[in-house]
């Protein structure tokens, strides 16, 4: 059985970095993993996203659209671009994060009121966060990717990978302890919304 | 590991003692990574042309090397390739081609595959992380025993997708002795004519009767009633649809292709589907052999092949619907970044746009066309901001137009293939404009330094270019060129002006690192800018330059201080003085 996660966001916002972090802890805990990213242009603030399918077997890196089975959207507008890749009762997390991109800035185009409501009415098992706001309370606003890592962690179900540990591998020492600080609310945050 | 670091890792493990590149999505991150072998020589070079030229070079005196690019690259270096391709090797010769069916950074999806044939070089085409060390190693063998160059030719997704690698240890591989050899290495007609027949009438036989036994080239036999010849990524999307319900034909060495093993396959299934990506390749090939089997008919030649496409035009099955939304989502395209060295230029040319023409190139700048700044005419290649313009500015002055070519080029892409064409123009007289924008750096594939920065690719101290002295050198006159802070809107008004009036060749150099390295990050950290509420009057000028840290929401232009870097060219077009330097 292959599982298929999608991280979505805008340039800038450390996708990558959980990507990275999320695959070396399935690789560790024994999966055949794939991951594809399309990162050409993103830099400059471009959407950008991230592909991962692990399994006893995986042999495409692609995700066929409607079948992922956690969307981890780290920006609103881009959560909403790709609601339409989840499976029928897949998980969505989604960060309250508004980036405006050019053409809204711009006014030629508008940024969508309403947004996360209309998510929230269709996509039954959505749990969205306000990562900003709690990365505030942190003192470190480039956390929300560890934030929202912490919430993917936990909705995956798979208790055996040391996170902390990869963290730790993946950053430097120096801001250890506030994004060990991050993943934790993240995985709380989900453990009271189950409850 | 990504298909890049593994194929570095296969360039460490097989002792390869040179390497060269121009960075290119998506391939750039194949030299960073071979750059961190101090056992191989690695360097940035000019363009892909000399890159190519390096290798060959260092293949000739006795060394393995390799070479990348993205598959525009190939243009640049097809020249000594066709050449290359008759000489053959001493030390073990890999050319890395990264193609881009799809085009998410590029601006074509031209099929590198067809070079193969057409310069006749034996061409491998690996699936995944694993094959690309395993074929990378393998090419260094296949280069020597065969004396012919290698090419290697990936795709964005083998690239820029991730799989376990197991790794092995680097095998030191003695530098050969170099003994001259003009008949073999000089090619003057005469010995042409000599490599060619070699070529034709023992290398490329020999390499056919190769391909059909090598195990790269494999069959797996399943259910017969399906058919699969695939290559690339093709074969793991393909497997993902199918798993045991096909047989396959996987075919790794790409040129030549395997004609006895594509007739044994044929006659053991019913049905045959070709799953390639861009051109008929192999359909074309298996097609001339008078074996029935359906390719183009039913997959596309534009884009990226990917398992719910082959569901849907073999199995008829559509990607079923889950969550639709009805809110109209506004597109993210790629922009300049806040704080962006090119804005205040862009912005400035733009203020001019009824007196002129901008021929722009590739590199961040191309952003510049987008609204708001709207600057930028046309693109093709790189280095062609600069070379069109001649043309472009002619015909302006042959049609009577009121209007100046600017042609706008970036460091790295000037040293690339603009260099030419400015000496093109001081040649010819053109009264054409060239700016070029030095930020330092080559910034659109990811930071990469380059002949004007002064640090070479293991970010050693090196020679750095003068861009201004070399532009004097080339004949542009001293009143005629204006080297400015892009920074600074009144420097940038008065040389646009004056390149507008100007009757001769007429040279911009901006000055100005880009806003992303890091040193330039932690200088300006404290730097910010600020808008005074009282004075504003939403008058939405300083939204006219296109900076994605400024926003207008309710009514209120506001400066996003998690993005701004203090560059003050918001703060200088405010008519109302409005904005103001902040701190944090």
């Amino acid at each position: 059985m292959v599982k298929n996660i999608l991280l979505v966001g805008v340039g800038g916002q450390g996708t990558i970095l959980v990507s990275r972090i999320l695959s070396e802890g399935l690789v560790m805990e024994g999966y055949d993993v794939k991951m594809s990213e399309i990162h050409g242009m993103a830099q400059r603030g471009g959407s950008v996203t991230t592909q991962i399918r692990y399994g006893d077997r995986v042999y495409s890196p692609s995700i066929t659209p409607g079948e992922v089975d956690i969307l981890v959207a780290f920006e609103k507008l881009e959560g909403a671009r790709y609601v339409n890749q989840l499976r029928k009762g897949g998980i969505l997390i989604i960060n309250e994060e508004e980036m405006y991109p050019l053409p809204v800035l711009v006014g030629t185009e508008k940024y969508p009121t309403n947004l996360l409501e209309e998510i929230k009415e269709k996509v039954e098992n959505t749990i969205s966060v306000d990562a900003r706001e709690l990365a505030k309370d942190l003192g470190e606003p480039k956390v929300q990717n560890i934030i929202m890592l912490g919430i993917l962690a936990t909705a995956l179900e798979l208790d055996e990978i040391d996170w902390i540990g990869l963290i730790k591998v993946n950053l430097p020492e120096k801001v250890h302890e506030v994004n060990i600080r991050a993943f934790e609310i993240g995985a709380n945050l989900l453990e009271v919304t189950n409850n | 590991m990504t298909g890049n670091e593994a194929v570095a890792r296969g360039a460490y493990e097989a002792g390869c003692k040179i390497a060269s590149a121009y960075p290119g999505t998506p391939s750039t991150e194949i030299l960073e990574n071979v750059s961190k072998y101090d056992e191989i020589y690695s360097e940035w070079s000019t363009n892909e042309k000399v890159a190519l030229e390096v290798a060959a070079g260092a293949s000739i005196a006795g060394a393995r090397a390799l070479v990348a690019m993205k598959h525009v690259g190939l243009n640049v270096a097809a020249d000594p390739l066709f050449t290359i391709s008759y000489e053959g090797v001493n030390g073990g010769l890999v050319i890395i081609t990264a193609d881009e069916p799809g085009m998410h950074s590029s601006q074509n999806e031209q099929d590198n595959r067809l070079y193969a044939n057409h310069a006749k070089v034996l061409m491998l085409e690996p699936s995944d992380s694993t094959e690309c060390k395993e074929f990378v190693k393998l090419a260094f063998e296949i280069s020597e025993e065969f004396d012919t160059p290698v090419i290697i030719r990936l795709t964005t997704r083998v690239c820029h997708s991730k799989g376990i690698v197991e790794l092995n240890e680097r095998v030191e591989v003695p530098t050969r002795e170099y003994i001259k050899n003009i008949k073999k290495y000089v090619m003057v007609p005469a010995h042409a004519q000599l490599r060619h027949e070699i070529m034709e009438e023992n290398r490329i036989p020999r390499l056919k009767e190769y391909s059909n036994s090598i195990k790269l080239n494999y069959m797996e036999l399943n259910d017969s009633s399906i058919g699969i010849i695939t290559s690339g990524i093709c074969y793991n999307h393909a497997k993902e649809v199918f798993a045991d319900r096909a047989s396959y034909l996987k075919i790794g060495l790409t040129w030549p292709l395997p004609m006895d093993l594509i007739k044994d396959f044929a006659a053991q299934v019913e049905e045959i589907y070709i799953i390639e990506e861009t051109e008929p390749y192999i359909e074309n090939f298996i097609k001339s052999l008078g074996i029935e089997c359906v390719g183009k008919e039913i997959f596309s030649v534009r884009g990226e092949i990917t398992p719910d496409i082959i569901r849907k035009v073999i199995l008829n099955e559509e990607v079923i619907p889950t969550y639709e939304l009805e809110s109209v989502l506004p597109n993210r395209p790629p922009a300049l970044c806040a704080g962006c060295p090119h804005r205040g230029i862009f912005y400035t040319i733009g203020r001019f746009r009824n007196k002129v023409d901008v021929t722009t190139d590739i590199g961040c700048y191309t952003l510049g066309m987008s609204p708001p700044l709207s600057v930028g005419d046309t693109l093709i290649c790189m280095g062609v901001g600069i070379s069109a313009g001649i043309g472009f500015n002619k015909v302006n002055e042959i049609a009577e137009r009121d209007k100046k070519v600017f042609g706008i080029v970036g460091d790295s892409t000037f040293f690339h293939s603009g260099i030419t064409g400015l000496v093109d123009a001081v040649y010819n007289k053109s009264n054409m404009v060239h700016v070029i924008l030095d930020n330092r750096i080559t910034a659109m594939t990811g930071q990469q330094e380059n002949p004007g920065t002064g640090r070479n690719i293991k970010g050693i101290e090196s020679s750095a270019i003068d861009l201004v002295a070399l532009v004097k050198a080339i004949g542009v006159k001293e009143e005629n060129i204006r080297v400015i802070d892009p920074y600074d809107m009144d420097a940038n008004k008065a040389a646009v002006k004056d390149a507008i009036n100007a009757e001769e060749t007429f040279t911009i150099i901006t000055k100005r690192p880009c806003a992303l390295i890091k040193d330039v990050i932690k200088a300006r950290k404290g730097m910010l800018c600020e808008v005074n509420q009282e004075k504003c009057t939403r008058c939405k000028t300083c939204i006219r330059i296109g900076c994605p840290a400024i926003s207008y929401k309710d009514d209120y232009i506001n400066i996003d201080i998690a993005q701004c870097n203090g560059c003050r060219v918001c703060l200088q077009v405010c008519p109302f003085n409005a904005i103001e330097e902040g701190k944090r």
